[in-house]
């Protein structure tokens, strides 16, 4: 199963674009799953370095996850003023808060305005939303969270260490 | 992911039809939904893991279903009483058919049971307007199957393409 489409200028990514190896997530900010990944990624970001690329992808269950849209919504407002990460880090770290009030004051925190925060809550980027969705759905995604490794579909254990001896060997075939 | 060894009903065949209860007090024949494609998501059971679930998936994916025409109907050997209880708690807005009594039969009528289990597998038909399988496909039973194929197959019906040779073998 092949990512489609790749990633390309409109994903948001962190690291190097010319780096070895991306790692693309399908995530929900709302899925319990993707909160346990979390910071499992985070450290193999740590620890592969200027070899990874991350990228985060837009898979919201919302008929599952009440509130997994406006999280979304709000993330993709923050990328507007280029704090995507900020905001994806901050719902991930508060999975138990993500009510409109809650995401309203993380949006005031990363520096929102109170405009642009009622704008992603009353649908502003569900366009955004609903094309990284689909894009998941083509590409085979059918849970969350899901990965591809270089645009393949990885389906092994999730855990740091198991993802970082995957990654390494991946980096030293690209190599 | 590819499809292993199945004797799931192959495209081309005309689909079997049944009456199987949708609810309770509610039947549903699969000659009631003639005239637009219907998706026949057989699946072992209620109750799996709820992120990776595919009823809740296909749930998600139920506006994509409806925009290219089709009607989508989940089937399991779980009993109406088990399968209304599943629904609600997932909040599913298309039916799940109860294969219940005899247990599995319209499972077997498609080449999906598992006698050993008790389930049926995890498998899937895209049924055109006329009520022929045009795309049929049996996941590993661990594995959620995703909706890319059922898209895919939609979209060539939609598009009057001849799906029929390729299909999974």
């Amino acid at each position: 199963m092949s990512l489609t489409p790749a990633v390309g200028p409109h994903d948001h990514s962190e690291g190097l674009p010319d780096a070895p190896v991306t790692l693309v997530e399908y995530g929900d900010y709302e899925c319990p799953y993707c909160g346990e990944a979390y910071p499992e990624l985070k450290a193999v970001q740590r620890l592969m370095g200027d070899r990874l690329r991350f990228v985060f992808r837009n898979f919201p269950l919302t008929e599952a996850h009440p509130h997994a849209a406006h999280a979304a919504a709000m993330a993709e407002a923050a990328a507007g003023i280029g704090k995507f990460w900020e905001m994806h880090d901050m719902l991930y770290e508060h999975q138990g808060a993500l009510d409109d009030r809650s995401l309203t004051r993380y949006g005031t925190i990363v520096g929102l305005t109170m405009g642009q925060i009622e704008q992603a809550l009353s649908g502003a980027h569900d366009e955004v939303l609903r094309r990284d969705f689909m894009s998941g759905l083509r590409s085979g995604v059918n849970g969350t969270p899901a990965l591809f490794i270089n645009g393949q579909r990885y389906d092994g254990s999730r855990d740091a260490d198991s993802l970082v001896e995957v990654l390494r060997a991946v980096a030293r075939d690209v190599a | 992911m590819s499809a292993f060894q199945t004797t799931a009903l192959p495209a081309g065949e005309v689909a079997p039809d049944f009456t199987l209860p949708a609810t309770p007090d509610q039947m549903l024949a699969l000659s009631d939904l003639r005239g637009q494609p219907v998706i026949l998501a057989f699946y072992p059971a209620d109750w799996s893991p709820v992120c990776g679930d595919q009823m809740v998936l296909y749930n998600q994916v139920l506006p994509e279903f409806r925009h290219l025409g089709a009607h989508l109907v989940g089937i399991s050997t779980d009993g109406v009483w088990c399968h209304a209880a599943f629904a609600h708690d997932r909040g599913l807005h298309f039916p799940l058919l109860a294969d219940f009594e005899p247990k599995g039969e319209i499972a077997r009528r498609y080449g999906v049971y598992r006698p050993h289990e008790g389930t049926s597998e995890r498998a899937l038909f895209v049924i055109d307007a006329e009520g022929v399988i045009r795309w049929s496909y049996v996941s590993p039973v661990g594995l959620n199957p995703g909706a890319d194929g059922i898209l895919d197959a939609l979209e060539s019906l939609a598009g009057k393409r001849d799906v029929t040779k390729e299909a999974v073998s």
